[in-house]
């Protein structure tokens, strides 16, 4: 579609980049035939295995290379062992590892509790820059979790006098 | 050394932790001297990532000083200043002979469908980023790049995520002369992808958000047209009706699961997680583009299922591209484009935000408050 009645040519550099080839496929990949070796290219050297590492059941080993930090532990270790035994095809894959993950932040928690350290909400959420560039936000959400709260604790109070 | 340290969902925060060590005869320990949060980072911070493990450090844009290297290494030495892609690449398997650097297929243990990224969760490789004092850096004498003499480090900086992905989603455009782009996305990487469409010889470029200010930016920095969805009965007509109800040439998504604009989308996809975050702009960017047009995406979205419009997809004979960023590939020629002026990727940089202070650089990030486009983290070792 031409529509060259703007006056965007005076951008520095407009069209530098303009490539008649750049069709679907082109340049994304420079195929070179490699694909047909399937996985049979050299292998970099590998990182010994000291921990703990999960692999997709799609591939037939760990890669050269892997992130150390964070191996599984706890209950959210088991469930993310489960889901490693689906296929990334598989729901029963991504869904136990979501759950872990919330499953973690409680066990994150509990850590910090165990080491001495009580985590500070505040600044952990940015609370205090909240305060800072969205006042009204934050007097906003103080109000609906002070309302939240007291809602809540009438309706407790209330059922415990009813026993 | 302190590094940011995630939580759970939006709680982060500046910790101590051990010293990352080489692990591999081609490792490199690289001293942070600038980190970014990417808008890719909040779809973790929000908790929309699989295995996104608490103790994490995030953090894949960064550049730093090399401290110490594995006995293999042969194109670093101690002391250079480099800039690291995001991706992590061996350079040898078949994905990274075809220089798809973001699809290595020797970086990533945990997943298939993505190579190793620095600080993405363990779906990405388990590896810990580069929002920290000093950060394990993989295949050292791939993706690592000496900056360049005289470049401004803050320039450096983005070109390892930013302007390579703004680029490659132009790129897989393939735009033509003349040809109208629609970039759903006022973020960072959307505002470098409306840049850089005009150097692939777009005639008319249209950036769509909701965030005023980005708008506001967006139209300086990328010479484009800038409109608010809000503010705009049904975007997909309007751009209909703006391109002679022809549709766009080109339509990029630059904003992937963190999508605003459709109940039933933010619904399913961000509150209660039954899709793979919410693909309100892939489903425009459908919508919005031609007949036989080209649908670029480069918004990142989780591993499961979308809700999108793929019957539109083949009654419209679109092509849908996608990829993460092949940032070794797209180097030499973008290192080209910042020397000579054309690209100004320091102009999108708008907060230094010191490293202890990373809980408030999320939520205002998060929370688009202070006008925020970049937010760039500072830790400790590198203002000594």
């Amino acid at each position: 579609m031409e529509n060259l009645n703007e006056d965007y040519t005076h951008i520095k550099g407009w069209g530098i980049d303009a490539d008649p080839k750049n069709e679907p496929t082109y340049p994304m990949k420079k195929y070179t035939g490699d694909d047909h070796n399937r996985i049979n290219w050299e292998r970099p050297p590998l990182q010994p295995v000291n921990i703990e590492v999960l692999h997709s059941n799609e591939r037939p080993n760990i890669t050269a290379v892997f992130g150390t930090p964070n191996p599984p532990s706890g209950l959210s270790g088991s469930i993310r062992r489960f889901a490693f035994k689906h296929s990334e095809n598989e729901y029963l894959h991504w869904l136990p590892l979501i759950l872990a993950d919330r499953v973690n932040e409680i066990e994150g928690i509990v850590d910090d509790l165990k080491r001495g350290h009580i985590p500070n909400f505040f600044a952990e959420k940015g609370l205090k820059a909240e305060l800072k560039h969205n006042p009204k936000g934050f007097a906003k959400r103080i109000l609906v979790t002070v309302a939240v709260a007291s809602i809540a604790y009438a309706m407790l109070s209330k059922k415990s006098k009813r026993h | 050394m302190l590094a940011m340290n995630y939580r759970g969902p939006r709680r982060v925060r500046a910790d101590q932790k051990p010293m990352p060590e080489i692990l591999h005869p081609n490792d490199a320990i690289v001293r942070v001297t600038r980190s970014c949060i990417c808008g890719s980072d909040l779809h973790l911070y929000h908790g929309l990532v699989p295995d996104t493990r608490v103790g994490t450090t995030f953090g894949h844009e960064f550049i730093g000083v090399v401290e110490e290297i594995g006995n293999s290494v042969q194109k670093l030495k101690v002391g250079d200043t480099v800039l690291v892609p995001f991706n992590i690449a061996c350079g040898q398997c078949a994905f990274c002979k075809q220089e798809l650097y973001g699809n290595c297929h020797e970086s990533n243990p945990q997943a298939t469908a993505v190579g190793g990224i620095f600080g993405y969760s363990h779906t990405a490789g388990g590896f810990d980023g580069g929002q920290a004092e000093f950060v394990r850096v993989p295949y050292a004498d791939v993706g690592p790049t000496i900056i360049p003499e005289g470049m401004d480090h803050d320039d450096a900086l983005l070109l390892t995520d930013v302007v390579p992905t703004g680029y490659q989603a132009a790129e897989m455009g393939g735009i033509k002369t003349g040809d109208t782009v629609v970039v759903f996305g006022a973020g960072p990487v959307g505002i470098m992808a409306a840049k850089c469409a005009w150097l692939f010889g777009a005639a008319r470029v249209i950036i769509i958000d909701h965030i005023e200010y980005r708008l506001e930016f967006a139209k300086n920095y990328a010479n484009c047209e800038a409109y608010n969805f809000r503010s705009l009965e049904d975007p997909v007509l309007f751009l209909k009706k703006t391109t002679d109800w022809f549709g766009a040439d080109v339509c990029i998504d630059a904003v992937g699961a963190d999508a605003s604009g459709n109940a039933l989308q933010t619904i399913t996809g961000k509150k209660l997680l039954l899709q793979a975050g919410s693909a309100t702009a892939l489903h425009w960017a459908i919508n919005s583009v031609k007949k036989g047009g080209i649908v670029s995406i480069v918004g990142v979205y989780g591993p499961t299922d979308n809700l999108v419009p793929i019957g539109n997809v083949l009654n419209k004979g679109l092509t849908l591209r996608a990829n993460q960023a092949s940032v070794k590939r797209l180097l030499p020629r973008l290192i080209e484009h910042v020397q000579a002026g054309r690209l100004n990727p320091k102009g999108l940089i708008t907060h230094r935000i010191p490293l202890e202070e990373v809980g408030d650089a999320y939520h205002i990030f998060s929370s688009k408050l202070d006008n925020c486009i970049k937010p760039v983290l500072i830790p400790p070792s590198a203002r000594i």
